[in-house]
Formats: C-alpha cells, sequence, structure tokens
C-alpha cells in the first residue's frame, strides 16, 4: 500500500528506500502545521543561516575492545546517518549502542576505524574543539547545579568565546523554544522540575548550533506520562531545527517514535539491521530483530501511519455511525477501537464533519499484507 | 630568652612571700581600683585602662598568627587535595601523615619544633599549619569528589578542558566543604594559638599566661579568655556569611 | 640536633636530673597523666555517648549537637583551666571537669552524626521487620555508627591528652606537662625529652584506640567502607 502523503514533502533522503517515506520530522512538520507558528521567533531572532545547521555522520568500521577482554565490544561497525535525521540506536544491554555514542565525541578512545563528521575525521580534530560542536544530553542530564539556567545554556557559547549579547539573545531563544519562560532563566536547576531540567538539558545542547547531537536516554529518568510529552516536543523541536542526531535507547517503542531510522545492535556491537522503522517492523531482517521488535510488530506498525494517508473505501453515502476518528487518528488506535466494537467499520470524519471515507477490517489486513510483500 | 611559667623550688618560696603579704596588685598596678586590688570577678575599668596596652596588641596578634596559620595551611592544603583528587594512591600517605602531626599535642609539638628551628614565629607556624592540614585536605578533597559524576561528563562531554572542568564546575561545587573546613580550621587554631606563648611571646596566650602567674589575676584572665572565645565565634559568623554570598544556589529551593 | 640526643638521654634516665632527688620519674608522670586523662575520657563518653546516640536515634537536637561541637571547638583549653584555676583553684576534681567539658561536644556531635547518618532505608526496613525501637538501636544503629562514635571517641581522647599537659601550665601538677612548665629545672634538653613522651603517648592512645575501633567495627562494614571513613582521622564536620 502506498504510503501517500500529504503536499508537504522534503524529498527522499540519499538513503531511502524506494517509495519511502520522508523523514519523520517533515511528516510532523506537515502535520502538526499550525502548531509551529513560534517558528518565526526561530528563524527571525537568531543569526543562524536559512539552512539549519546539520552535518553528515558516518562511521566506517569503526571498533572498540578493551584490554583484557576476548571479545571486542565493539567490532566494525559501519553505518551513515544522512544530515538532519534522527538515528536511534538500540539494543539490549551490552551491545554497546552507549559505548558507540561515545566514540562518535571520543569521550571514548577509538580502537579502530573511523568516524567522520560532515566529511572531517573525528580523529583528526582536537578532542575538546570536536566536542564543542556536538551537542550532548545524557541520561541524568548532569546541569550544572551551581550555575543558573541560562548560564548553564550560555555554557558552549562561552567556551567558544561568543559576544555576551549574541550568548544572551540565544539563550532566551532556545528557552523559547523549549517553551520555558525566559524569566526562568535566572533560576536554579534544584528549582525545576524534573521535565523542566530536561528541556533545559536539550536547550544546552543546542546552545551553538551543532551540525550533531547526541543523545544519550535523555528521556529515561522521566515518568511515561511525562516522556511521552516530552518525546513529541522534541519531535516538534526536531521538525524545526532538524539536526542530525544519534539517540540512543533500550525501548523499541521510543526507537519506532523517535528515528527516521533505527540501528539495531547485537551484543558486541554488531550491527543486526540498520533501516527505518517500518522496514524493520515489516520485514527484520533475522530472529534475533523480530524477536527484540517484538511479536506485535505488525501491530507496532500500524502506529506509524495516519487514517489521513490511508486510501479508504467510499463511505457510499453512509451516514457516520457511532465510530468515527479524525484523520489524524494512527491506524493503530483504529484498529484498536474496531475491535472494541466488534468489527464495526469506522468513519473517518474531518473537521467539519465530513465522512472522508470508511475504514474496515479487512481493509487494514489487506493494508499489513501488502506492507509484508513489498 | 623565652618566658616560661616557672615553678623552681626558688620561685615557690618567693610566690608564697609575696602572697603571705596581702593581696598583690597586678600589672601595670597604679592606681588600680578596689576592684582589682580585691581580684573580684571582673573589673571593667581594668579592661579599659589596659585595653591599648595589653588587650588590644595579644589581639591583633593572635589574629595574625592565626591568619598566617590558616593562609599557609590553606595553600598548603589545597594543593595537596588538588593532587591526591587527580592521583587518588596520594590519599592515604596524607591523610596518615596528617593525622600524625594532628595529632601530637600542641605543646609537645612546639617544644619538638623550638630545636631545630628556634623559639620564634616560625617554630609557632610550623605547629599551628601542621595542624590546619588534616582537616583542610580532608574537607576539600571530599568537596571535590562529591561533585556528581553526571555533571563531570556532562562538562567534558561538551568540550571543557581538565582545566576548565576544575576551575568552572568542580571547586565552585566544592565550596560549602571548603569553607566548612576553613571555619573548623580557623576556631581549631584561634584556640590553639593561646599556646603560642610558651615559646613565642605573642598572642592572647600571654596575657593568660600574666594573669596565671598573678594569684590569678580573676579579670585579665576573664577578659583574655573571652576575647579568644569571642574572637573564635566572629571568624566562624563571618566565614558562613562568606560562604552564604558565594554559593547562592545552595539556598535557592 | 645534639638536643635531641640530649633528651633521649634524659628519657633513658627515666627522667632524672643530677642532683634533684624530689622530682617524679618520667615514668610516674606518664602513669599520671595516663590516670587523669583516663578518667577524663572514661566520664565523657559515659556522658556524651547515650546523649549523642538518643538524639541521633530522634533525628532531633541537630542544631544542639552539631552547635556544641563548634562551641566547644572555640575553647580554648588553657583558658578554661586557667579560669577553673581562678575560680576554684586546680586540684584534680576541677582539671577533669575542664576535661569532661572539653571533650564531651565532639563526641556528642560524632554519635549524633554517627546515628542520625545510618541510612534511613535500613531503619524503615528493620522497623517494618517488627524490631522495636531499642532493638533497632542495638542492631542496626549502633553496629553502624561505631566507625563515628569512635572517631569522636579517638579525637576526644588525644585532645584530653593534649589538655592534660596543659593543665601544667595552668598550675596543676600530675602530668608530663609539669616537665615542660619547669625548664629551669629540667633544662631544655628535658623539656624536649618531654614532649617527645607527649607526643609518643599522644600516638599511642590513638593507635590502641584504633585497633579497638577495629575489634568492635562489624566486619561487613570494615569490608566496605575503609576507605570511606578514612585512617581513623577525626570527623570533619561538613556542617
Amino acid at each position: 500500500m502506498d504510503t501517500a502523503n500529504t503536499a508537504h514533502s522534503e524529498g527522499p533522503s540519499a538513503f531511502a528506500k524506494p517509495g519511502e517515506q520522508e523523514s519523520k520530522a517533515a511528516k510532523t512538520e506537515a502535520t502538526a502545521g499550525s502548531a509551529l507558528r513560534s517558528s518565526a521567533a526561530w528563524d527571525g531572532s537568531s543569526a543562524a543561516p536559512a539552512q539549519p545547521k546539520a552535518a553528515e555522520l558516518e562511521l566506517r568500521k569503526v571498533s572498540k575492545s578493551y584490554p583484557g577482554q576476548r571479545e571486542a565490544a565493539i567490532a566494525e561497525l559501519s553505518f551513515t546517518v544522512p544530515a538532519g535525521e534522527v538515528c536511534v540506536l538500540v539494543g539490549p544491554s551490552g551491545s554497546g549502542k552507549t559505548t558507540t555514542m561515545r566514540l562518535i565525541n571520543r569521550m571514548i578512545p577509538l580502537s579502530g576505524g573511523d568516524i567522520l563528521l560532515g566529511g572531517r575525521s573525528v580523529l583528526e580534530r582536537d578532542a575538546r574543539e570536536l566536542r564543542r560542536e556536538i551537542g550532548y544530553v545524557i541520561q541524568q542530564i548532569g546541569l550544572f547545579p551551581h550555575q543558573t539556567v541560562g548560564e548553564n545554556i550560555a555554557t558552549v557559547p562561552g567556551l567558544l568565546g561568543w559576544p555576551k549579547e549574541r550568548t544572551a539573545a540565544r539563550v532566551t531563544e532556545l528557552m523559547q523554544l523549549i517553551g520555558l519562560d525566559p524569566e526562568m532563566a535566572s533560576r536554579y536547576p534544584a528549582q525545576l522540575s524534573g521535565g523542566q531540567r530536561q528541556r533545559v538539558g536539550v536547550a544546552r545542547a543546542l546552545a551553538a548550533d551543532p551540525p550533531l547531537m547526541l543523545m544519550d536516554e535523555p528521556f529515561g529518568a522521566i515518568d511515561p506520562i511525562n516522556r511521552t510529552r516530552l518525546q513529541d516536543e522534541f519531535l516538534a523541536l526536531q521538525a524545526k531545527v532538524r539536526k542530525t542526531i544519534v539517540f540512543v535507547t533500550h525501548d523499541i517503542d521510543e526507537a519506532i517514535k523517535m528515528g527516521d531510522r533505527i540501528a539495531i545492535l547485537r551484543e558486541g556491537g554488531h550491527l543486526a539491521q540498520y533501516d527505518t522503522p517500518r522496514e524493520i517492523l515489516t520485514h527484520p531482517a533475522d530472529d534475533f530483530v523480530a524477536e527484540f521488535v517484538g511479536a506485535d510488530r505488525g501491530i507496532k506498525r500500524l502506529s506509524l501511519t495516519k487514517l489521513s494517508e490511508l486510501k479508504l473505501a467510499s463511505p457510499n453515502g453512509a451516514q457516520p455511525g457511532t465510530l468515527r476518528a479524525s484523520p489524524e487518528t494512527s491506524v493503530r488506535d483504529a484498529l484498536s477501537m474496531i475491535l472494541t466494537a466488534n468489527g464495526a467499520p469506522l468513519a473517518v470524519v474531518d473537521g467539519e464533519e465530513q465522512v472522508q471515507g470508511v475504514l474496515t477490517l479487512s481493509a487494514i489486513e489487506q493494508l499489513l499484507a501488502d506492507e509484508a510483500a513489498a | 630568652m623565652r618566658p616560661r611559667r616557672e615553678i623552681g623550688p626558688t620561685e615557690a618560696t618567693e610566690v608564697s612571700a609575696l602572697a603571705a603579704s596581702g593581696p598583690v596588685i597586678p600589672n601595670f598596678g597604679a592606681n588600680s581600683s578596689k576592684c582589682v586590688v580585691e581580684n573580684r570577678f571582673f573589673c571593667g575599668e581594668w579592661v579599659s585602662k589596659n585595653w591599648d596596652s595589653v588587650l588590644w596588641p595579644a589581639l591583633r596578634q593572635h589574629v595574625l598568627l592565626t591568619a598566617i596559620a590558616v593562609g599557609i595551611g590553606f595553600a598548603i592544603s589545597m594543593a595537596l587535595a588538588l593532587a591526591a583528587h587527580r592521583y587518588g594512591w596520594l590519599e592515604r600517605p596524607t591523610i596518615l601523615a596528617t593525622t600524625t602531626l594532628y595529632t601530637i599535642p600542641s605543646l609537645a609539638l612546639f617544644e619538638l619544633l623550638v630545636a631545630p628551628v628556634g623559639a620564634n614565629i616560625f617554630a609557632a607556624e610550623i605547629a599551628l599549619v601542621s595542624y590546619t592540614l588534616l582537616i583542610l585536605f580532608r574537607n576539600i578533597l571530599t568537596g571535590l569528589r562529591e561533585v556528581p559524576d553526571e555533571v563531570l561528563d556532562a562538562a567534558e562531554g561538551m568540550g571543557m578542558s581538565r582545566r576548565q572542568t576544575l576551575l568552572r564546575v568542580e571547586l565552585p561545587l566544592a565550596l560549602p566543604a571548603i569553607v566548612a573546613g576553613l571555619r573548623i580550621a580557623v576556631v581549631t587554631i584561634i584556640a590553639l594559638a593561646t599556646i603560642v606563648y610558651t615559646i613565642y611571646n605573642k598572642g592572647l596566650g600571654v596575657p593568660i599566661h600574666t594573669a596565671l602567674g598573678e594569684g590569678p589575676f580573676k579579670t585579665e584572665l576573664i577578659a583574655a579568655g573571652a576575647l579568644t572565645v569571642l574572637l573564635a565565634l566572629a571568624a566562624d559568623g563571618l566565614l558562613v556569611l562568606l560562604q552564604r554570598a558565594l554559593t547562592p544556589w545552595t539556598r535557592a529551593r | 640536633m645534639g638536643e635531641f640526643i640530649k633528651a633521649f638521654e634524659f628519657i633513658a634516665n627515666n627522667g632524672a636530673i643530677a642532683g634533684q632527688h624530689s622530682l617524679p620519674s618520667l615514668t610516674q608522670l606518664t602513669l599520671e597523666t595516663l590516670k587523669v586523662a583516663a578518667i577524663g575520657v572514661a566520664i565523657s563518653v559515659a556522658i556524651a555517648v547515650p546523649i549523642g546516640v538518643w538524639l541521633g536515634h530522634l533525628h532531633r537536637g541537630s542544631f544542639f549537637a552539631i552547635n556544641l561541637g563548634n562551641i566547644g571547638r572555640a575553647l580554648p583549653s588553657l583558658a578554661v583551666l586557667a579560669i577553673g584555676d581562678a575560680f576554684l583553684g586546680l586540684g584534680l576534681t576541677v582539671v577533669e571537669v575542664a576535661l569532661v567539658i572539653l571533650a564531651v561536644p565532639p563526641i556528642i556531635t560524632n554519635a549524633y552524626l554517627g546515628v542520625d547518618g545510618v541510612d534511613r532505608d535500613l531503619v524503615d526496613a528493620a522497623r517494618g521487620m517488627g524490631m522495636s525501637e531499642r532493638e533497632i538501636l542495638t542492631r542496626v544503629e549502633l553496629p553502624l555508627a561505631v566507625p563515628l562514635i569512635f572517631t569522636g571517641i579517638r579525637t576526644a581522647s588525644v585532645f584530653v591528652v593534649s589538655t592534660t599537659t596543659i593543665a601544667s601550665l595552668a598550675g596543676f601538677s600530675g602530668s608530663l606537662g609539669d616537665i615542660i612548665a619547669n625548664e629551669t629545672s629540667y633544662h631544655f634538653s628535658g623539656v624536649l625529652g618531654a614532649a617527645i613522651c607527649v607526643a609518643a603517648l599522644a600516638l599511642a592512645v590513638d593507635w590502641a584506640l584504633a585497633l579497638l575501633q577495629r575489634a568492635v567495627t562489624p566486619r561487613g562494614l570494615r569490608l566496605q567502607g575503609e576507605a570511606k571513613v578514612g585512617v581513623g582521622a577525626p570527623a570533619p564536620g561538613l556542617t
């Protein structure tokens, strides 16, 4: 089934599979529409160029071994993250996902292979300089407790020697971007809630407009309800800033939600599969991947598609019954509704109470089958 | 020749002779009030009369002795703590050495230093500095160690050099522990410096010693003793204020 | 360094000085010092440990316990002794009272911190298992508080030995300080010899107590945290 999309397209990235959907960011932008009104602040007040700064990241036969251990922690890992995309590193513990991430900004020394950021090897550069160009977000955040929120965010600009006015403007801009009142810049981390601290951590990483962001389980320490919210906010943010992002998580659902591409790692840093979420869910490379994504991957797949993207059966003049959903609903949720209603057909109703189409259980079956065959 | 409290046999007879002759009029005696002559509890009048000549100089000297000792001790301890922070194996031997010094009673340490150094300010200061080392070293090191790991990881990940991390992150966050150590050190040294007079004739120990030799002369004794305690409490309070000023984030809630 | 040689001779001679027959020997004075100090420490421990432990168990009175430590530190021992001398004359009782006044604060502070600082989760678990308050205190809190309590006792003991010698400056006779205060009779070599003895005595007391602490510390704790507590140095009191 064709994953038809609306007019807002970014064009397929260099590594997309034929007929593949474009990045999540583009999708979010397409559907989020008016929610992005504040992007005006981003474009207007910053000195950044109109093209968001993002670089391609390539790992070339990267390996890491520790003395005294027979098995390498990571053995010849290679993949490329196109500029502006979110690549999620996911796998069981011991798979080396955090290690891989930390190799990129040289927090851990490389044993073999190379890593290229924007075409330049990270090994050629001074480590400190390199890190000032990479946004770094860790699970416990690590905000400096002795500095205000504003001072925290201004850290890397300070290290880079930005003039004070530029830094101050940037801090205000970022705080608005993450949805915090700029007045709070003079507060201390101890005075913020966990969710607010997380956001400040992200802002701090974005401060110097780095071409790459590394995020290690950034939402891991947050409760599930706030985590969902933060994930959504982050996706909206990424829609605006379009950074190249390497995102580490152990949660396959988070990976599916956040990633444009997912790299599933096996123990020993072996790349089991590197693909878009849809591909991984539709055609898992082997048993390990299949097991890792879960036996419910068919249903998981459905959460990737919205009703608006489907070719729905025509209503044939039928009136919307009790079962209805908006075009924004995911197919997965729609399936849940249909099953709860004992298989009754679902009417897709838009904002003006117009019935756009009808969804049936068999249509969903067909969708899944077609994808699998593709 | 340094002044000593001497209880030789000949002096003992002298003292008893004097005692037998009626109340002794203590220092600087002319026109002493009745209060002083009767050696009552506390004669304010004596204090005001002798403030400039006896108490104030002693107080000044005492402050100077303390300041020098804590200043040098802090510098040495900071160097040792930074070294031990970097090279962990240094901690144990340093603790051992400083504990040993700390354990030696002040009277003994002063005398032991006189042999090589002489009965002068150097011996006094070396001893006083020794007593600050253990406290300051431990507190500075503990303060540095208590900086949360994730803060250090974030600092390194953002591209801070070792030096920048130390100056901008670790030391500021260690301030509460460092100042706590300074408070203890200052108060301890102020109390210990009263013994300095046994080898070097300065500080608030001098009027205490003089007073002891006169009966003892209560007013001078209490005045000098109270000054020492008040000095210690004042210094402690000032350091608390200093810490509050330097670490605004600890109070933000 | 000739002074040190003469000092060691003095020690070897057990403090005898040619021509002086009525002076007490070194061993005598050392034992006297130990006796006075021991009484002082014993009384202080008997008073301070129960109070500190009890307050710590209740997690009350932290202001009192900690500030008592601060004030105790600020009292110059010589002044306290001298005031005792001025008003009451410096007999053994007065000296002991002074020693107790000076030794109680660090013991209370450390005993309080030791018990108060026991992981609340452990206490909670113990309570949940049905232990009585007394059992919690004796079976959970006290064993875990031993390192800090003992550190306080060690600090105080060394301090008491030191103050006992200082008492001689204030006019008390009955400790090694007598020699140090009496250079006329003993000459500097004697003073130095006595100083060496005092230092050795203090170190010996500290090490002896350290061994005792080791013996009393529960094995699990010892294995876990020798590095944390440090080599028995006095607790810095980070407040």
